[in-house]
């Protein structure tokens, strides 16, 4: 049995890892407030952003169209933008956007694609690069970004561009966390080029009810300025119920660390007690014999 | 009275403005244009200006920049980089944004700050535009 000096050391040192766990939790629940409401207040632009994509590609037809709307007509190539938090220390979190990863490149490459990745945030390339790293063309890091906004969306957004319209890929796939709720993030694919299918995916084609639209100036132009747009708005809100997903998974980690050093200074402070009492007995008897003994 | 135009805004960061309103004035690209209720299908890319809210007696003017307007059955809805509320800003400081975003432009190394500074001063030359209506 440890001894009663070294007991006394292990209480004292879970106790202030305990202290630290519950300070992380309190300031992530802080953050996840601000987060949440980011991301909250996002999604209106991203959702009539999707809509009025919906409307206008479905008046786009044919050769002439934005190759950013309908792809390069090939599915050879495909870019895989693996966002993760940039810090540890909350839960599965990164693991399980890199596990997706990990899977849809796996799925990919036995199909015969070729696969190329972005990764966003430390994390998400660290978990990649020692199985892919040769696959991995890009990385961003989120270390020196205060706050999630459009810029840091647009530089990503601007990446991805310039790769497509080098002819590097053909496919641009976004792998993030979906913000399901303060205790649950699922890890979600979301097709971002060709734009067309991934508004397939989720929009519903409104109903213009026989109406014919008119654009001002023309479709064209109208698109060539929406469909950067969008891209940057897919990634803006890919981060955003990131940022969210990480800071509920942190609190929801922190939350359990600080309850398992709860008990485990419960047991060592029950643990402490008898040895101190058994010491205690053992001198009285030491004394008692001792006594009789005269 | 008429019925109402459904009138949102919404900026990337968030819904800068969600209502009822009776007619709004739109800085398109091929010009300024009115949406009443009922307005026909339409779509247009927006130039920077001022928007005007047209409710009842008030008029409220909101300063966008960069993005769209679509007209559906359902109203009237703004996506726009940026808004800003008119009552929000005075002129001395954009005058003042606009002298620091000049001097950008004269210091610009490459061609990344040079966009970013002749942007920011298309935004303010408009911004301090609408402020001397």
């Amino acid at each position: 049995m440890a001894s009663l000096k070294e007991l006394k050391n292990r209480i004292n040192s879970v106790e202030s890892t305990k202290k630290i766990t519950k300070a992380m939790q309190m300031v992530a629940a802080a953050k996840l407030r601000k987060a949440q409401e980011a991301a909250e207040a996002a999604r209106p632009y991203a959702e009539r952003m999707a809509a009025v994509m919906a409307n206008l590609s479905s008046a786009m037809e044919g050769p002439d169209a934005p190759r950013l709307l309908v792809g390069t007509g090939k599915d050879d190539v495909h870019l895989l933008v693996v966002a993760t938090a940039d810090r540890g220390l909350c839960g599965g979190f990164n693991t399980n956007i890199a596990r997706l990863a990990r899977e849809r490149v796996a799925a990919l490459v036995s199909a015969g694609k070729a696969v190329k990745i972005l990764t966003v945030g430390k994390k998400g390339y660290e978990a990649l690069k020692r199985l892919h790293n040769d696959k991995i063309v890009d990385r961003v890091d989120l270390k020196d970004v205060k706050s999630i906004d459009g810029s840091i969306a647009a530089m990503i957004g601007d990446k991805i561009r310039t790769l497509f319209e080098a002819g590097e890929f053909d496919v641009c796939e976004v792998i993030s966390s979906e913000f399901v709720s303060v205790i649950s993030q699922k890890p979600r694919a979301q097709t971002l080029i060709p734009a067309r299918d991934a508004i397939d995916e989720t929009v519903e084609r409104p109903d213009l009810k026989g109406a014919i639209y008119s654009y001002e100036p023309d479709e064209e132009s109208i698109l060539e300025v929406l469909l950067p747009r969008y891209v940057d708005t897919v990634i803006l809100s890919a981060l955003l119920e990131n940022a969210a997903g990480e800071m509920g998974a942190k609190m929801a980690a922190m939350d359990s660390a600080t309850r398992n050093a709860g008990e485990l200074i419960d047991k060592l402070n029950l643990e402490y007690n008898r040895s101190r009492q058994a010491k205690i007995t053992k001198e009285l008897i030491e004394i008692i014999s001792g006594a009789e003994a005269v | 009275m008429a019925d109402k135009l459904h009138f949102d805004l919404v900026s990337p960061e968030r819904r800068v403005f969600a209502g009822e309103v009776d007619m709004v004035v739109v800085p398109g690209s091929e010009g300024d244009f009115g949406v009443l209720a009922d307005h026909a299908p339409f779509m247009s890319t927006i130039r920077t200006g001022a928007i005007s809210v047209h409710s009842g007696n008030d008029v409220t003017r909101t300063f966008i920049r960069g993005g769209f307007a679509e007209v559906t059955a359902a109203g009237l809805t703004i996506l726009a980089e940026e808004a800003i509320d008119l009552a929000d800003v005075n002129a001395e400081d954009a005058s003042k944004s606009l002298t620091e975003a000049r001097e950008d432009l004269g210091q610009a190394r490459n061609d990344e700050e040079r966009h970013d500074a002749e942007a920011r001063i298309e935004k303010f030359q408009a911004l301090l535009a609408e402020l001397s209506h």
